[in-house]
């Protein structure tokens, strides 16, 4: 017994010792691992970059000056360049005072805190291991204002046909001339709509969105229900616009006012049709899907801005029966109104629609402005199918011309 | 006169703006007359909360229907309203922005209002389910093709998808159901989005030209 235990007493001992001779004899070993620094070689100063050259930024109010250099040669991706500094010298004084850095590897920057009309010049100085090294000075330079944007020369020249178009078309109805626009299914189905509300007596929702009045889609929405609630009030229909944020409840209450007012029926109108709910995305939902449920419209108006929440009301609605005409200019939401909804105004017939429902000439007139800047696209884009396609099947230096100018003829800036 | 001052302020603002992306010193008038907006819609705020309590208030005092709705609306209104404005239960007092971390104007607002937003929006899981359903019928030639790229879509998006083709020669990969997604996603979708796009930019110039013009009032409060 005492034999085990004077065993056991030793193999603990000898494993004690070894674990203590390992770990006294780490640091040796470390120390072996570890290169050592060689005094001998001399501390690493990377060489300056070079042509620091100073631009006024094109198209800008003055405010910003572009530069740029060549990278220190000794910038090649290794260990041993930090970043660059950027210096400057405003006119009239003797130093340089910098004013930000950049990482290593990049070669421009842009200093957005010039005043225009005053001179300025800069160097740019590498930092490395041991020190920098400060470029020669760039060229002096002056930044300027432009009262003309030629940059935006293209968007200036389309801008200019579409509009011209549109306008031109506005005159041309204003003449008398019939025009024709061809039928917008869901613009057709709004007095079905509100008659079937009226039949079933049951009210008519309308949302316009969750947006406030700096967004069109909005206002295209309340031009709408201008016209909508034109009939609501010749029918005599219950009407109720919740909306999401206060600017569009006063004006969606002027809307109200007005079309009750030309339907001969101030009476009628109440401030209570528009209210506001929340300006909380889902709260706003929640209060809607709960005043579908209770209230069980037999016409569900959904035309505007939406995000998430446009499948939620659209489902909703359909849940409770109701017809639904959607609207949105956002690609995103349109599958959704789409699956969900009977009638959905795509795009541009939402912002078609005012002038559609009211069948003014005028009005109608911007439409077929409108259908010119389509046809311009359209034959545009033709164009440069045609000649991408046939330039490189066939590699026709011409045909790819063409098709890179189409292509430049639409980019900004 | 009510109708032709905003009508006229109207037109010299649109204008104004639309000449100011061609003339770099002006550049920065958007950014102002964004802030005179946000400056108008707070004093609005006061309107919209002032109309939510007068409705509310109404159907309770009228005992409406569904009035045991709006005290829940009401009280929400006013505990939210007093906490926030006297900043009860704020570490840092009354000088402290009421949304410091640890106040109880935050705590109302991380656990009550974020967990039902995110009720909501987690109800769209469902409502996906069943708009899905029944715009992917095949009840005519349209659906039918709407259904048929879903179905490869759903497929390229998961590795059975690839693990139902793969066996196709690298020469033929067009046709893996992966690649095949994404072709529809980046070639018919993507040009129908597009074209969608650009319709809603003639749309956007069509109308503002109404508005600017003044021929399109009705949200004015004008019928004709």
């Amino acid at each position: 017994m005492n034999q085990i235990i004077k065993r056991r007493v030793i193999t603990r001992l000898s494993s004690i010792v070894i674990i203590k001779i390992l770990f006294l004899s780490l640091p040796v070993v470390a120390e072996q691992l570890i290169p050592t620094i060689d005094d001998s070689v001399e501390a690493f100063i990377p060489a300056p970059p070079a042509e620091v050259i100073a631009t006024d930024a094109v198209y800008d109010q003055g405010g910003a000056v572009h530069l740029e250099w060549q990278l220190s040669p000794d910038d090649d991706g290794s260990a041993g360049v930090y970043n660059y500094q950027i210096c400057r010298q405003q006119e009239g004084t003797d130093e340089y005072i910098p004013i930000d850095s950049v990482l290593a590897g990049v070669s421009s920057y842009i200093d957005e805190t010039v005043e225009p009309g005053r001179s300025y010049q800069y160097i740019v100085a590498v930092n490395g291991d041991c020190g920098s090294a400060p470029s020669e000075a760039s060229n002096v330079v002056t930044p300027n204002i432009e009262w003309l944007n030629f940059g935006l020369s293209n968007l200036f020249v389309i801008g200019l046909i579409i509009c011209g178009s549109v306008i031109y078309f506005i005159a041309h109805a204003k003449r008398g001339k019939k025009l024709f626009i061809r039928r917008i299914a869901g613009l057709e189905a709004v007095d079905e709509a509100i008659g079937r509300a009226t039949e079933m007596g049951r009210p008519i929702l309308f949302v316009p969105g969750i947006l406030d009045m700096d967004d069109v889609q909005t206002i295209a929405a309340l031009t709408i229900l201008g016209r909508v609630s034109r009939v609501v009030a010749d029918y005599d229909t219950k009407i109720s616009v919740p909306v999401s944020r206060s600017l569009v409840m006063t004006a969606a209450r002027e809307t109200l006012k007005a079309s009750y007012m030309a339907a001969g029926r101030p009476d009628a109108y109440s401030d209570d049709m528009a209210s506001y709910i929340t300006d909380e995305q889902f709260g706003y939902v929640a209060a809607v899907d709960g005043k579908m449920v209770r209230e069980k419209p037999a016409t569900c108006f959904l035309l505007g801005a939406f995000f998430a929440e446009s499948l939620i009301l659209a489902e909703t609605g359909n849940s409770i029966g109701a017809i639904q005409i959607a609207g949105t200019a956002r690609p995103a939401q349109l599958p959704f109104f789409v699956a969900a909804c009977d009638f959905t105004l795509i795009g541009e017939e939402l912002f078609a629609a005012s002038a559609y429902l009211s069948g003014e000439p005028k009005q109608m007139g911007s439409l077929k402005g409108q259908d010119v800047g389509k046809g311009i696209a359209m034959i545009i884009i033709l164009l440069g199918v045609i000649a991408t396609t046939f330039g490189n099947a066939w590699n026709i230096s011409l045909l790819r011309r063409i098709a890179d100018f189409l292509r430049t003829l639409f980019e900004v800036g | 006169m009510r109708r032709q001052i905003p009508l006229i302020i109207t037109f010299f603002i649109g204008t104004l703006l639309v000449v100011s992306v061609f003339i770099p010193p002006m550049e920065s008038l958007k950014e102002t007359f964004t802030l005179y907006f946000d400056i108008i819609a707070v004093f609005a705020f006061f309107l919209g909360g002032g109309n939510l309590l007068r409705v509310h208030l109404t159907k309770l005092s009228r005992r409406k229907q569904d009035w045991v709705y709006s005290i829940v609306t009401v009280v929400g209104f006013a505990v939210v309203l007093v906490i926030g404005l006297l900043k009860l239960g704020n570490p840092g007092g009354i000088t402290a922005s009421p949304t410091a971390e640890g106040s109880l104007f935050q705590t109302l607002f991380n656990s009550i209002l974020v967990p039902l937003g995110s009720t909501m929006y987690a109800l769209l899981a469902f409502f996906v389910a069943s708009a899905s359903y029944r715009a992917f019928r095949a009840k005519n030639r349209e659906a039918t093709i709407l259904l048929i790229a879903a179905f490869v879509i759903l497929l390229g998006r998961t590795p059975f998808g690839m693990m139902l083709t793969s066996w196709i020669p690298e020469s033929f990969s067009i046709l893996q159901i992966p690649s095949l997604a994404v072709w529809i996603m980046n070639s018919p979708n993507l040009a129908g989005q597009r074209a969608i796009m650009i319709g809603i930019g003639l749309g956007v110039v069509s109308m503002s030209i109404r508005i600017i013009l003044g021929i399109e009032r009705t949200y004015l409060g004008e019928e004709k």
